[in-house]
């Protein structure tokens, strides 16, 4: 990269920054700054940042005017709110009970097997996060495997293995 | 907006229907979207493109159509031919012959009077699989919202209520609750706000209908609602829904837009002065907001934490405001249960149970999907006529209902007839609707750890005995499956089963042990094997072989004396003693 690419990027940076907390301000704005819009904000947040960082969990508590324990309090509380950066791409194993009585356990031993990492873990190199899933709601199509966005049917842990090594390969 | 209007927007529709010589209607939600229904949708367009009859053929992506196991489904209209698991080579095949040649594909249709459908009585799913969900005059033109009119023109807010309690139906979330009676308990308190919540927080690991009627017929539930609204003196609705459901939020949001477009919801709705309005809330992943006070304080913006009950919200909710909640299914029935009275609904089903269940079959079955039947049907019926048995000549060993707050239905209780009653006296709930069936390759013991694993976790850390009790029984029962358990963790297991169950402070923790304590009761033998021999039928468990008798074994024979006198019913008796038999052979 030369030295002018550098400058355009840096120049970049901050103001997609900037665009996405004129985003999060306008959902602010549009809940009227009310306390009880907080999960409905964070929501919002998190899909603009990809996840919460403390700095984003104390700005959104100011504009609320809420204490930051509370801001703190509802952001761990639920599981959907991740306060730590997401790999490249995320895995996510459907553990409700359909996908385990067909055998979802496998699936998940499979990916944190390739992956080298733990369910709720980002592998060394930042790209593949394994996460596991309470219910997806496609119990018709057991077991189910949700690779970034796109939902997965019967899934076989030859299939997952390939699929994150391809992930894992892509990224090297 | 008046009646006359509703009708009319109902009838421009139907004739701009009449314009299409036929319909294809391709499945989009949930399995067959997985399996790539969208894609089909876009060939069939394309097909009838190339063909030059794009104007004459209605090609929609609809809700579910509910045999989610053999998707992706398409089903063509006027002939209501369903086809399953359609190929992209296959649309060729079906244009061509079945829209040009008007002959149907045997091979590819599914039988229309195979017991899947033929055995199935819809009302709240009646619409879904056949309309529009994003198209609110589909919606109307297919009778939506004649019944907001019907109640806001025809009828007092007594009068509603007095319909649905006629009606005699009950909560759909799966305590069963007469939803009549407690409409009325929030008409009579007085006060200058009322809320109407729609409980959308489907948790339950393997259910997926409340899903599957948001994405399917979202109107139903709005009208519903609405309809909830004008009985008990609200003006404002939320929509609770899980996060987890982005398809279903976006239907819903699209949804609400176009009622109020409509007038359906909004200021002065049908010219009266009923003014409602309906807002959504997402739900954040978070199992204990299904209880319906973790619910209100998720709406209020705070942790799902429940309180202790009563005031109940029907007297003190949402702010401090007397709620109504409902859930999703419950308020789909409203409009059918208005539109043709209570006495009509209430003469389907049994005596105490009344109208029909939505259920999500799934696990080892070969119809997997989604399904309404009668109260009261045998459970023999639902799995083996409707679901088609096990597939790949598996052995049927127990049924599931009610999820992590449910319990387990063997082998000798198949004819049980499902209604709230006969399922609790086995020691199951009816829950919302999962049903989930388990053949010899699952292991019960492992069940029972996967579904206190579930609640460990969901466990809101609120009270201590939930909090501290479903940890204590995991622990047990994964010391069980990993072949370190002794005789006296089984009975530690069953006095922390009451205990959690006695002393939680809500739904979440009083349930918790329910999966437990019905596998103990039924397939205490497999808790044995376990412990005593470190056996595991299904070979699901992974123990180390007891190749010494370790003190465990002097305990042999007061076992099987114990659950023979005390929980295991006469049937399971001899399997203890059985089992305690050939343990000590075996040493």
């Amino acid at each position: 990269m030369s030295n002018t690419e550098i400058e355009t990027a840096k120049k970049a940076e901050p103001k997609a920054v900037d665009n996405r907390f004129k985003y999060l301000d306008r959902a602010l704005a549009k809940h009227q700054f009310r306390g009880d819009a907080l999960i409905e904000v964070l929501h919002t947040a998190q899909e603009l940042f990809g996840f919460l960082s403390q700095d984003l969990l104390t700005y959104i508590s100011k504009s609320l005017k809420l204490p930051p324990s509370k801001v703190y309090g509802v952001a761990t509380f639920y599981h959907f709110f991740s306060l730590k950066p997401k790999g490249e791409h995320t895995v996510t194993v459907c553990m409700g009970t359909a996908c385990y009585v067909k055998g979802a356990g496998e699936l998940l031993a499979a990916a944190e097997h390739q992956c080298k990492c733990k369910a709720g873990e980002t592998t060394a190199d930042g790209k593949v996060s394994i996460q596991s899933a309470r219910c997806v709601g496609s119990c018709g199509i057991a077991p189910v495997v949700v690779y970034d966005n796109e939902v997965a049917p019967v899934v076989t842990p030859e299939g997952i293995t390939s699929r994150l090594q391809t992930w894992l390969e892509a990224a090297s | 907006m008046t009646i006359d209007e509703l009708y009319e927007i109902g009838q421009n529709f139907r004739k701009q229907l009449e314009g299409f010589s036929a319909e294809i209607h391709v499945c989009c939600s949930g399995g067959c979207f997985s399996t790539g229904g969208l894609a089909l949708k876009e060939l069939f367009e394309k097909a009838c493109a190339a063909r030059n009859i794009s104007a004459d053929v209605r090609i929609i992506s609809t809700g579910c159509i509910g045999l989610c196991g053999a998707g992706p489904l398409v089903r063509l209209f006027p002939s209501e031919t369903l086809y399953v698991k359609v190929q992209r080579e296959d649309v060729e095949r079906i244009v061509d012959e079945h829209i040009v040649g008007k002959r149907v594909l045997t091979e590819l249709a599914y039988p229309a009077d195979a017991p899947f459908f033929a055995k199935q009585q819809q009302i709240a799913l009646k619409n879904m699989g056949r309309i529009d969900p994003e198209s609110i005059d589909d919606y109307i033109a297919h009778g939506g919202y004649e019944a907001l009119a019907k109640a806001i023109t025809y009828y007092t807010q007594d009068g509603v209520i007095l319909e649905v309690r006629s009606s005699g139906l009950r909560g759909r979330g799966g305590a069963g609750y007469p939803t009549g009676l407690k409409w009325s308990i929030v008409r009579k308190v007085k006060s200058t706000q009322k809320y109407v919540v729609c409980n959308a927080d489907e948790g339950d690991p393997g259910a997926f209908m409340d899903r599957a009627m948001i994405e399917g017929n979202p109107h139903a539930i709005l009208e519903g609602m609405a309809i909830a609204g004008y009985a008990v003196g609200a003006t404002q609705g939320y929509v609770y829904v899980r996060g987890e459901y982005p398809l279903a939020i976006e239907r819903l949001k699209k949804a609400i837009k176009q009622a109020e477009r409509t007038q359906m919801l909004g200021n002065r709705i049908f010219d009266s002065d009923f003014n409602f309005r309906v807002d959504l809330r997402i739900g954040a992943g978070a199992f204990v907001c299904g209880e319906e006070t973790a619910l209100m304080a998720s709406i209020e913006g705070r942790r799902g934490q429940p309180r202790p009950r009563p005031p109940y919200p029907s007297q003190s909710g949402l702010w401090g405001m007397p709620t109504l909640l409902n859930n999703v299914e419950t308020f789909a029935n409203i409009p059918p249960i208005i539109l043709n009275g209570g006495k009509w609904f209430a003469g389907i089903g049994t005596e105490k149970s009344k109208g029909t269940k939505v259920f999500a079959l799934a696990g080892r079955i070969a119809n997997t999907g989604l399904i309404e039947v009668p109260m009261g049907m045998p459970l023999r019926e639902i799995i083996f006529d409707i679901g088609g048995g096990i597939p790949d000549g598996g052995e049927f060993k127990a049924a599931q209902t009610g999820g992590p707050s449910g319990g387990y239905i063997p082998m000798q209780h198949l004819d049980i007839p499902v209604d709230y009653e006969s399922l609790a006296q086995v020691g199951s709930i009816m829950g919302s609707g999962g049903l989930i069936v388990v053949d010899k390759t699952s292991c019960m013991v492992d069940l029972a750890r996967f579904f206190m694993e579930f609640c460990m976790d969901e466990s809101c850390g609120k009270c201590i005995p939930c909090r501290v009790g479903t940890v204590q029984l995991f622990k047990i029962l994964d010391r069980m499956t990993t072949g370190a358990a002794t005789v006296q963790d089984l009975h530690t297991l069953e006095e922390l089963c009451d205990m959690v169950k006695d002393t939680s402070l809500c739904g979440l923790g009083q349930t918790a042990p329910n999966p437990v304590v019905s596998t103990l009761h039924f397939f205490r033998r497999e808790y044995d094997e376990h412990i005593l021999k470190h056996e595991c039928n299904a070979g699901v468990c992974e123990m180390p072989a007891l190749d010494e008798p370790a003190p465990v074994a002097a305990a042999v024979p007061a076992v099987p004396a114990v659950s023979a006198a005390e929980t295991v019913p006469a049937a399971e008796a001899p399997a203890g003693k059985k089992n305690g038999g050939s343990k000590k052979k075996s040493t």
